[in-house]
């Protein structure tokens, strides 16, 4: 009778856990926000996205079940229910499985964090390399293969909207922070190496779609790399705080498809040439 | 208990204890020359709450500015001059003196000593540190400005602030001092002052949990401030110990600083993990549940506290081997934290439960914590890591694990041994509607910040894009409620101190344990100045 009631309230207690995990893990996104990470366009970030899950998905589980037995306990043994209670102080045994137990999900949980680290900084074998550099409060791209390089800053739209009492509403801003003069343009299906520095403070490259961030330091060049899946434009910023307009940093990547990349850099080549000369007439 | 709980009138008599309830008569006498554990502790806890406000204060600075994209109150120096102080003024100003505060207060009565160990360096100790956050917020108001390059004062950024740095290095280094000496006093008090018979393994959690945090601060504060001369020489002095033009190394700042700073997260949590276990059983009416594995699990944290603190710098570009180092020592964290929180619910399993507020508190702050735990292990993972590292998710992770973890058992412990150190008991009513509107708000508040962070929101920004506005919005009323609602507390604090007119028994609480509940409440000004006999273990007794 008494084993009946504790599992009744159990029960009960396991469905008010799991509805209020819904509500909070679930029903946000019915607002229509991005609640969860990207799975991105990469490797990378399809890798990082399921191991963001499973770990998420293991924690969620032991959520419950800590929460559901906990408030079992607080909604059957009280003292204004007449519960007496016992004398008991210790359990070797318990304590020897919430011990072991832990330890064999870690390991679990190990496997595949082990196996997405050691693919993402294997950078092995890339077909391309981007130089970036971070400066207050721009980013330098240098095409070290194709002799091509340009600074990429905040677009003046923004910018013009951003100033404290500007009066101009940001929602009416295109992409507002999240635009720029001269996006990163890289192909799509080829592995591209990034050597990532900085020229004053410490920077931090993120495009979520691609899958990660990483520091540009001064005095210290960096590795990272990607092969973006899907032409597209994928928008991040400056992850790392450097100063006044630090959140006025973003970053635009518009991956191409590999003919479209070639135009698009016979098109800067030839524009350089043009602009040299124009140099040199001078 | 004895005699000491007698009250004698000074001019009565001349009997020994006749110095039980003498207090200096001066205002000054009182506060400021101070060397009694009991009014130290008052004066902790007073200026912590006061930090409290004031950090709060700059939290809601930022919250109101995050309120919509676009800038409409701040400029962003000045927005990341709140945020730096906020967390400057909270970490070492509002938790770390009042973990000091309750252990002036506690560890002396629940270890049968009449003092501490060395009451003028005590004195000293505390009247460091108004003068230390003075410094630090005078900065605000210099032509330079505060410091704004985070808490975490990463170089070359931090190297960018004005001369006002050298009030910030100056006040940290004061801040530093004030907390070794706390920590000496309070490891000399714990191994030199316990009664007859109070093993180390007889001690309540809270004294054993300050005895590892003590050794922490001993450990770790002297880096930070190693750390921050080295700036300061930087500069000042043309030193080039992180200015890689100079030959020096801008992260090998972040291994020094994070080297102090993972343990100094635990400085925070591990005297929570204390007042926690020491209220579920009295609430409980129950023993606590695992004592022995309670202490090693502290004492495991401590220890895996300083082999974990380059997870905070997993972007920085390091080798893979100690990118997998640092991934699984992090990992092994969970274990001897999951250990602690199975121990606080098998406390609770069968017991005769009432839920007075500390129990409140207390419960929240398993859960809360619980959920903030969690998210730290999500975060442990590198590879996913490189998502959420200097986003919302990560700033959601450390608040849940101070706001409703360090702040909740703050105010737990507040609730508990507040009618003990007053003598009157607190507004039950008052107490109950301030832990249900924090436990509200506080999620209002930060749990949205996950989907901030996931969604890719960077941490430490002024203004946002619009596609991030509504659970911004979500987050700053969650956190002018709760701001607002903290108000509450001071009004309980007030009126329990001054005005409350229902006196509160020596035992307080029906099932409370140990030896500060056998003095009279409030305790005599000089207590136990005759040592108790200890026969058991208060925390682990059946009874």
């Amino acid at each position: 009778m008494k084993k009946e009631n504790t599992i009744i309230v159990a029960l009960a207690v396991l469905a008010a856990v799991i509805a209020a995990t819904w509500l909070i893990l679930v029903a946000p996104s019915l607002t229509g926000n991005e609640i969860n990470m990207t799975k991105g366009v990469t490797q990378q970030s399809a890798d990082h996205f399921d191991l963001h899950m499973i770990v998420l998905w293991i924690c969620v589980v032991i959520g419950i079940g800590v929460f559901t037995v906990m408030f079992t306990s607080i909604v059957l043994h009280r003292k204004s229910r007449g519960h007496k209670a016992a004398k008991f102080s210790h359990s070797t045994k318990a304590e020897m499985i919430w011990t072991i137990i832990p330890v064999l999900i870690l390991v679990v949980m190990a496997v595949p964090a082990t196996t997405a680290l050691v693919r993402m900084e294997d950078s092995s074998g890339a077909e391309m390399t981007v130089k970036i550099t971070g400066f207050q409060w721009r980013w330098k791209y240098e095409y070290l293969d194709q002799d091509i390089s340009f600074i990429s800053s905040l677009a003046s739209s923004s910018n013009t909207a951003r100033q404290l009492d500007s009066g101009i509403a940001p929602e009416s801003v295109d992409n507002y922070l999240r635009d720029v003069d001269h996006p990163l343009v890289l192909p799509v299906g080829r592995k591209i190496r990034f050597l990532i520095t900085a020229d004053d403070v410490i920077h931090s490259w993120w495009v979520p779609a691609l899958g990660w961030k990483r520091d540009a330091i001064p005095g210290f060049v960096n590795e990272a790399w990607t092969n973006i899946e899907k032409p597209g434009t994928y928008r991040g910023q400056c992850a790392e705080l450097c100063g006044k307009d630090h959140g006025f940093m973003p970053i635009v990547v518009i991956a191409l498809a590999e003919d479209e990349f070639e135009s698009w850099v016979s098109e800067q080549l030839a524009g350089k040439t043009q602009s040299d000369q124009q140099v040199t007439v001078r | 208990m004895t005699t000491e709980a007698i009250h004698h009138d000074v001019n009565e008599t001349h009997d020994a204890h006749d110095h039980g309830d003498h207090k200096p008569t001066g205002f000054l006498d009182r506060w400021l020359f101070t060397t009694n554990h009991k009014d130290i502790g008052t004066l902790y806890l007073v200026f912590s709450l006061t930090m409290f406000m004031i950090g709060g204060a700059m939290a809601m600075i930022i919250r109101a500015e995050l309120f919509m994209p676009g800038l409409q109150l701040v400029e962003p120096d000045f927005f990341n001059q709140m945020t730096t102080m906020h967390a400057l003024i909270m970490v070492f100003g509002a938790v770390m003196p009042a973990w000091v505060g309750f252990a002036n207060w506690l560890v002396p009565m629940m270890i049968g000593a009449p003092d501490m160990a060395l009451p003028r360096m005590n004195n000293w100790s505390f009247w460091i540190l108004p003068f230390a956050f003075t410094m630090l917020l005078s900065t605000l108001f210099m032509d330079s400005g505060g410091p704004a390059a985070g808490w975490t004062l990463y170089p070359p950024l931090v190297l960018q602030t004005g001369t006002s740095f050298a009030f910030v290095v100056f006040a940290v280094h004061m801040m530093g001092v004030s907390s070794i000496m706390g920590s000496i006093n309070i490891i000399a008090t714990i191994f030199n002052m316990r009664a007859p018979g109070m093993r180390l393994l007889r001690m309540p959690m809270f004294v054993w949990t300050w005895l590892i945090t003590a050794f922490l601060l001993i450990a770790v504060m002297p880096v930070l401030a190693g750390a921050v001369t080295m700036l300061l020489t930087d500069h000042f002095f043309s030193t080039n110990f992180f200015n890689a033009a100079g030959g020096g190394d801008p992260v090998m700042f972040q291994h020094i600083f994070w080297f102090f700073g993972h343990p100094e997260v635990y400085i925070m949590i591990l005297p929570a993990f204390g007042v926690v276990s020491e209220i579920l059983p009295t609430f409980s009416r129950k023993p606590l549940f695992g004592y022995g594995s309670m202490v090693y699990a502290t004492a495991t944290i401590a220890f895996l506290s300083f082999i974990v603190w380059a997870h905070h710098m997993f972007t920085v570009g390091m080798p893979l081997q100690a990118e997998l180092f640092f991934m699984y020592a992090t990992m092994l964290i969970s274990v001897p934290t999951g250990v602690k929180v199975f121990n606080w619910v098998a406390t609770m399993w069968q017991g005769s439960m009432t839920f007075e507020t500390p129990m409140l508190f207390a419960i929240g702050f398993v859960v809360l914590f619980t959920i903030g735990g969690l998210s730290g292990l999500m975060l442990a993972i590198t590879a996913a890591d490189f998502q959420y590292h200097d986003t919302y998710f990560v700033v959601a992770h450390f608040h849940y694990v101070l706001v409703p973890g360090a702040v909740f058992a703050l105010m737990a412990a507040t609730y508990y041994w507040l009618p003990k150190f007053t003598g009157n008991m607190y507004s039950e009513k008052w107490g109950k509607i301030h832990f249900w509107l924090s436990a509200i708000f506080v999620n209002v508040l930060f749990f949205p910040q996950h989907y901030l962070g996931l969604a890719g929101m960077p941490r430490r920004i002024p203004d946002y894009s619009p596609q991030f506005a509504d659970f911004n919005m979500v987050s700053s009323i969650g956190g002018f409620a709760f701001g607002a609602t903290q108000l509450i507390f001071v009004g309980i604090v007030w009126h329990c101190a001054f005005r409350s007119k229902v006196k509160a028994t020596p035992k307080v609480w029906e099932g409370s344990r140990g030896l500060e509940w056998t003095l009279d409440s409030p305790p005599a000004y000089h207590s136990f100045n005759t040592p108790p006999e200890v026969t058991c273990n208060a925390l682990s007794r059946a009874d």
